[in-house]
């Protein structure tokens, strides 16, 4: 069977996803690009004896040297060779759509248009001379409904044939007009003299634009200085004639060129009126409404997201008790085989901690699935900016760092939605800051115990807000700091609304799930096992042991251990925050998960097995102030973030040191703060 | 009725432009990256843009070639129409 690779390129917003989807169906593989956060996803289709692998590039307006995105894209074209691009256009808007063609064009690739969306394009009363187009642009033309399946087998023959033609000369291309086509051509001939590698492998023409328009990539490939000094004498004389870059003459040429192509081609039949888009956009884009309306929608996610999900979590969790059970049962009653409290207490109770939220991050995803199929992410955007911009983050930052109330491991997932590298990764460090909900069982423990019920909810309120105003605080710090640079300027396309296919919301709902449960299977198992050694080991003797009951025998047990030292090893250092060595073993096992930080100082006051909270906060009382409580909570909000949400920076950031820095500068944060509330709150009471 | 032409043609920011007027892009006054992203959207010399609404202080919305936009402020300033 021939193999074909065929490349997926096209503008956002113009349907790529929807017809890649359409086209390889759950045959999708998604991954990541060495070195760079860009998704890759490929997938593969059976036609006609052919086999065709599709690789589903990201979506760019341009293929310059500007964006990771863009850089990605071109150097597949022109690296990697596909066999086929198909060239993704939203045929309702085919001028700008073709830009991106125009630069194939001059790429050279085998070309395959899709004029996607081709049913919106009649609605709009436009009608193709796609014959002529085609003639023009050399290269077959597929009319495509992405959202119906129409086109499909059309598309796939059109294809097949054109791998079969490979890469052929074209006929007329694109011409820039007289001055422009001489310095071209001026350059050309210098390239093919002096550069024979870089014209070998990219084309003399592809290089010497690209030359002209000054592209920091191909500029940095050229050896030779005379061949520099050339471009620079051309690009002084096309700016001496047109006043403005010579890359902007180049694409008011590529403009002019799909102009021309679509006056003969492309009849409008009606005029472009107030569609429904239009209307919408006056309500949510409101200057008024706009904000009420965002806050309304995410306010429904959210509730969604924890209300509904709430019972198959149980659900979950009952399952994961079970399995523990099951697992415990084949050892006789009563057997402390190490090997037993491995699996149920290490492994099965580790990964069910983190899989049962599993229920949660299948129905967020779905919401953020359908409001980004429906084109209202790009108008929440547009709303939140006017705030989000002032602390240097982008509209779209806010959505994660509202999930972060939920956890913080789905919110760092949704930080995929930023296209910014910058805005991203400073959201990804600021999220472990929103206060997220296995923080919660921290505070339900302390509040009760230390404040009588009339200043529960103002101290609960206290805590979130402490830090939310931190995350502003961090993150406008980090903006100026370690993520400095242009705030990205924003230009973001409104895509008009349109109704979100129930397919491409599963497959994509379903993709980030399994992402997560990998995860689950993976990193969150081994920390969870090495911290399980680090609670059991080293065991004291046997005789030690003898005469106590359950609980106390559990209390020396994890006294002993190496978590257990570690904790009075730390003493002196967090005394100063107002800690002994039994919250600092509780605040160090929360590190595998925030809620274990309730059950580890549960086992140290060895009142573990009543599992009776009430008899945990009676011992807080007797042995810490409220100050202490307090300091407590302040502590677990700002530090370490859990190990789930560490490998998950790491998998998102493709790195440990930012991983590392989140972890350290998280800490650190914590312990001066608490510090200084403690000392100070000590000097005033 | 010279001045209202002068009015008319008068090179200026974007961003001073009211809600529901057309205008043309003269240039835009950027670095190269902004400058190259903004013409692979349309933005290249005389083309028409509308302004749906010129949401001072906030972010603008534009109509480009059909395609309706949205720029930051500080985007509006760097665009010089007329």
């Amino acid at each position: 069977m021939k193999r074909i690779v065929a490349a997926l390129v096209g503008n956002p917003n113009s349907g790529k996803s929807s017809l890649f989807n359409l086209i390889t169906g759950s045959h999708q593989h998604v991954g990541n690009y060495p070195g760079v956060t860009v998704e890759k996803k490929e997938g593969v289709c059976v036609h006609k004896g052919h086999e065709i692998l599709f690789v589903d590039l990201p979506g760019t307006y341009s293929l310059t040297a500007y964006s990771e995105e863009e850089i990605i894209t071109r150097r597949f074209v022109q690296e990697d060779r596909p066999d086929v691009v198909v060239d993704v256009v939203d045929a309702s808007n085919i001028e700008r759509n073709l830009y991106l063609g125009t630069q194939l064009i001059e790429m050279n690739a085998p070309l395959v248009f899709a004029f996607n969306m081709s049913d919106l394009a009649k609605r709009r009363g436009l009608v193709f001379d796609l014959e002529q187009l085609s003639r023009l642009l050399e290269a077959r033309i597929v009319p495509t409904v992405g959202s119906k399946g129409e086109g499909r087998e059309a598309l796939l023959d059109a294809i097949v044939e054109t791998a079969r033609e490979g890469r052929k000369p074209r006929i007329h291309g694109l011409n820039y007009g007289g001055e422009i086509e001489e310095e071209l051509a001026r350059v050309e001939s210098v390239v093919l003299s002096q550069e024979k590698e870089l014209a070998d492998k990219y084309g003399s023409r592809w290089v010497a634009l690209k030359l002209i328009e000054q592209d920091d990539e191909i500029v940095g490939k050229v050896q030779h200085k005379e061949v520099l000094d050339v471009v620079t004498k051309s690009v002084f004389h096309l700016r001496g004639i047109f006043r403005d870059e010579p890359e902007i003459i180049l694409a008011d040429r590529r403009y002019g060129f799909i102009s021309g192509a679509c006056q003969e081609t492309i009849k409008n039949s009606v005029e472009r009126r107030h569609d429904a888009s239009d209307v919408i956009d006056a309500i949510v884009t409101n200057r008024v409404l706009g904000l009420p309306i965002f806050l309304l929608l995410m306010y429904t996610v959210f509730w969604l997201t924890f209300t509904l999900g709430e019972y198959p979590m149980l659900g979950l969790e009952w399952c994961f008790g079970r399995l523990g059970a099951a697992v415990s049962g084949l050892w006789p009653a009563g057997s402390d085989s190490w090997l037993r409290s491995l699996l149920v207490d290490g492994a099965i109770a580790g990964v069910g901690g983190v899989v049962i939220f599993l229920p949660n991050i299948l129905l967020l995803f779905l919401a953020i699935a359908m409001l980004e199929d429906t084109g209202y992410m790009a108008r929440a955007a547009f709303v939140m900016d006017r705030i989000m911009h002032k602390i240097g983050l982008h509209g779209k930052s806010f959505i994660p760092m509202l999930i972060g109330f939920g956890c913080s491991v789905p919110a760092i997932m949704a930080t995929r939605i930023l296209e910014n590298r910058r805005n991203r990764l400073t959201t990804i460090m600021v999220i472990p800051l929103m206060s997220c909900g296995a923080r919660l069982t921290i505070y339900s423990l302390i509040i009760p115990a230390f404040f009588t019920p009339h200043w529960r909810g103002p101290v609960m309120w206290l805590v979130y807000l402490i830090g939310i105003l931190l995350a502003v605080i961090c993150a406008k710090a980090l903006r100026l700091t370690v993520f400095q640079g242009d705030t990205t300027p924003f230009v973001m396309e409104l895509p008009p609304y349109r109704m979100p296919t129930p397919r491409s919301i599963a497959i994509h709902m379903w993709q980030r799930s399994w992402m997560f449960l990998k995860k689950a299977g993976t990193v969150i198992l081994w920390i969870s096992v090495v911290l399980w050694v680090l609670a059991s080991f080293p065991k004291p003797a046997p005789e030690r042991l003898v005469g106590l009951d359950r609980e106390h025998a559990q209390q020396v047990a994890l006294e002993y251990s190496v978590i257990g030292r570690v904790g009075r090893f730390v003493e002196p250092a967090i005394r100063p925050l107002g800690f002994d060595w039994r919250i600092g073993t509780a605040l160090i096992g929360s590190v595998a998960a925030k809620e274990v930080f309730v059950s580890q100082l549960g086992i140290v006051y060895a009142t573990h097995t009543d599992n009776n909270a009430d008899a945990l906060r009676e011992k807080l009382q007797a042995h810490y102030t409220p100050l202490v409580g307090f300091c407590i909570m302040l502590f677990s909000l700002i530090a370490t973030p859990c190990f789930a949400t560490v490998a998950m920076t790491r998998q998102e950031t493709r790195s440990w040191r930012w991983a590392a820095f989140q972890f350290i500068g998280l800490t650190v944060l914590a312990y001066v703060i608490t510090l200084v509330v403690f000392q100070v709150g000590r000097f005033l009471t | 009725m010279g001045e209202a032409v002068m009015k008319e043609s008068r090179i200026r920011p974007l961003s001073m432009v009211t809600t529901g007027d057309r205008v043309h892009l003269v240039r835009v006054r950027a670095g190269r990256g902004l400058n190259s992203r903004l013409a692979s959207m349309g933005f290249v010399p005389n083309v028409e843009i509308r302004v749906v609404s010129n949401g001072h202080p906030g972010p603008f919305v534009i109509i480009v070639k059909d395609i309706k936009m949205v720029l930051g402020r500080g985007v509006a300033q760097k665009v010089f129409v007329q």
